[in-house]
């Protein structure tokens, strides 16, 4: 059985610099979309979801674990930093904060449940977590079941930047998305990635080498699930609602294929993904129920036929690691 | 009193369907090391190939319970035929998204031409009415779907366990290369053992078409809870999964009579629990 990211390229001692530069040049064109006639709004909701791709890319590709439950995550955060805005009145960066600290406990707690059991088992029991919490959220008072939390307040983040503006509230998410991205970019190129991958590459080996790789599987779950809530919370101002699409299985459906069409275990692929993804939604809506065999067709096409995703394949055409 | 029982009843049914479903999982998992999240869907169609016969060929109850799991389960076998065979050899993750992105086509397409809502789907003649037990009025319908689908459950672990095709079937789990070089066919075998699994769910999808109604995501959610199920049971044994699905479906309905806010969430609670006290599931060999 070859590990699910098999087709990923060894580091290069030129990896770094070109996946530098191909960072720079995404912070570059991200940063110009203000001035360029597009509408920011789905760029906006894109670099949320990309974030949330990345933070998911980061157990899949770099771990080997599939989460089929990440929507718990940005769900949750999106709920918590939400009501704290709503309710208890607290300023943007409180707010977010609170979010992510949600999602920090959420995946200590589902985390420790779920790293017990290895490949699809892993995988069913982050789903049927995520269907829990939608159950609770369905229930509980607090989200206001079918309606959501509406109306959120956007507020001045730290007293300063006044997120009601478009273009502010855009640079915020972007720095967001970056600052979330670069985090991201380190793990992977510290030692601790280099034992996630060797994790995923071979378990066994990583084990009899010393590892412990229940830890590293368990933090790396932590990481990515604390992250993919940043990504929950940053939504919360864009859509200035929170509700329980964010928390339904399907959403998590969504995120897998984002990094599957861009490509898993590469950097940059589920960042092209979410674009992909959000972007085939913003102008098939009209299709109606056709955008669902649309995105199954997608996976289909995916697995049978290029497994490495769009970056994947670029990478290995030019034999770098993106 | 009345209540209790009756909750029990649903939790039974509920229990056959939970059954049926992660008998046909544990079948191709073992065969195909596929998780099938097309199960769902593929249980969804044979509620709707039930209601289309009736509808349009005026094909009763009956026959759809033995033609719809036929027709289901050749379209299962042209699935594995045309996709899901080129997967052997890759990370099983990949049958999961394979499959998933099967049941997204399959519940788009059918949501496509049906919208959200149910079609109801009649109670045959045979089956109407209701038997006073004394302590409680059972409906006939009912009573027949759990003791079907037990009779089901039980046919389908002899088979595997107890004949010849199964000794086979098993062999070719452990070590299919073996197993070919006996001059069985093994390819063929795992194209019948999917067609076969997935219909135990077409089947499961027709007895629950009179009580439910026919809908395009009917499957959809079910399938999670099946999940669970499954990794509660484990997927060790045939039977574990048949004695699992029945018992679930049973603490679920008594959960809905004690404390019914819990009823949607029991399956997963306990599904952490058990996980937290014995990481393989209840009947499951190591991962």
């Amino acid at each position: 059985m070859t590990a699910l990211t098999d087709d990923t390229l060894p580091t290069t001692p030129h990896a770094m610099r070109d996946e530098m530069i191909v960072f720079v040049v995404m912070a570059l064109l991200l940063a110009a979309v203000p001035f360029s006639g597009i509408y920011p709004f789905f760029v906006m909701q894109a670099l949320c979801f990309a974030l949330l791709a990345c933070a998911f890319n980061l157990l899949i590709g770099y771990g080997g674990l599939l989460s089929f439950g990440h929507a718990m995550f940005l769900g949750t955060a999106g709920y918590c930093s939400a009501h704290a805005l709503k309710v208890w009145g607290l300023p943007p960066e409180l707010g977010i904060l609170v979010g992510v600290a949600a999602a920090f406990l959420l995946s200590i707690v589902t985390g420790y449940v779920s790293i017990r059991r290895q490949g699809i088992y892993f995988s069913m029991i982050t789903l049927a977590l995520s269907q829990l919490l939608y159950f609770i959220y369905l229930q509980a008072p607090f989200t206001h079941g079918e309606d959501g939390i509406q109306g959120i307040p956007q507020g001045h983040m730290f007293g300063l930047f006044d997120l009601s503006k478009p273009t502010v509230l855009y640079y915020v998410v972007l720095i967001g998305f970056l600052a979330g991205f670069l985090l991201i970019f380190r793990i992977i190129n510290s030692p601790f990635g280099e034992v996630l991958k060797s994790i995923r590459e071979n378990e066994q080996r990583a084990i009899s080498l010393g590892y412990r790789t229940d830890q590293y599987k368990f933090l790396a779950f932590v990481l990515s699930g604390t992250l993919a809530g940043f990504a929950g919370s940053l939504k919360v101002f864009v859509a200035q609602n929170a509700s329980l699409t964010d928390v339904h299985w399907s959403m998590s459906g969504e995120v897998v294929l984002m990094t599957l069409v861009g490509g898993l275990g590469t950097i940059f692929g589920p960042v092209v993904g979410a674009f992909v993804i959000i972007a085939m939604q913003q102008y098939l809506a009209s299709f109606g129920q056709w955008v669902t065999v649309i995105q199954g067709a997608i996976f289909v096409i995916c697995v049978l036929t290029f497994r490495r995703g769009a970056i994947g394949e670029i990478a290995h055409y030019l034999r770098r690691s993106l | 009193m009345q209540a209790l029982y009756a909750q029990l009843l649903v939790g039974l049914i509920n229990g056959s369907f939970y059954a049926l479903l992660s008998l046909g999982l544990a079948v191709i998992f073992g065969m195909l090391n596929i998780i099938n999240f097309a199960h769902g869907a593929l249980y969804m169609m044979g509620a709707f190939v039930a209601y289309f016969l009736l509808d349009l060929g005026g094909i009763n109850y009956w026959w759809a319970l033995l033609i719809a799991p036929i027709i289901v389960g050749i379209f299962g076998m042209i699935l594995e035929r045309t996709m899901l065979q080129w997967l052997t050899g890759l990370d099983h993750l990949y049958g999961l998204l394979l499959t998933f992105g099967i049941a997204l086509i399959v519940q788009g397409v059918f949501q496509n031409y049906f919208g959200s809502s149910g079609l109801p789907y009649a109670i045959p003649d045979q089956l109407k009415g209701g038997m006073n037990l004394g302590f409680m009025f059972l409906p006939v319908y009912r009573g027949w779907v759990v003791i079907f689908s037990l009779v089901v459950c039980l046919a389908t672990w002899f088979l595997i366990e107890k004949t010849r095709l199964g000794a086979y079937l098993r062999a070719a789990t452990e070590n299919p290369t073996l197993v070919r070089a006996f001059g069985i066919n093994v390819p063929r075998m795992i194209t019948l053992t999917y067609g076969l699994g997935v219909g135990l769910a077409a089947l499961a999808g027709v007895l629950s078409a009179p009580i439910n109604q026919v809908r395009p995501l009917m499957g959809a959610d079910l399938i999670i809870v099946v999940f669970a199920v499954v990794v509660i049971g484990g997927m060790g044994s045939i039977m574990g999964s048949i004695i699992t699905g029945f018992a679930l479906g049973v603490i679920e309905g008594l959960t809905k009579y004690f404390y019914p806010e819990a009823s949607n969430t029991v399956v997963f609670v306990l599904m952490v629990l058990v996980l937290l006290v014995k990481p393989t599931g209840l009947t499951g060999r190591a991962a």
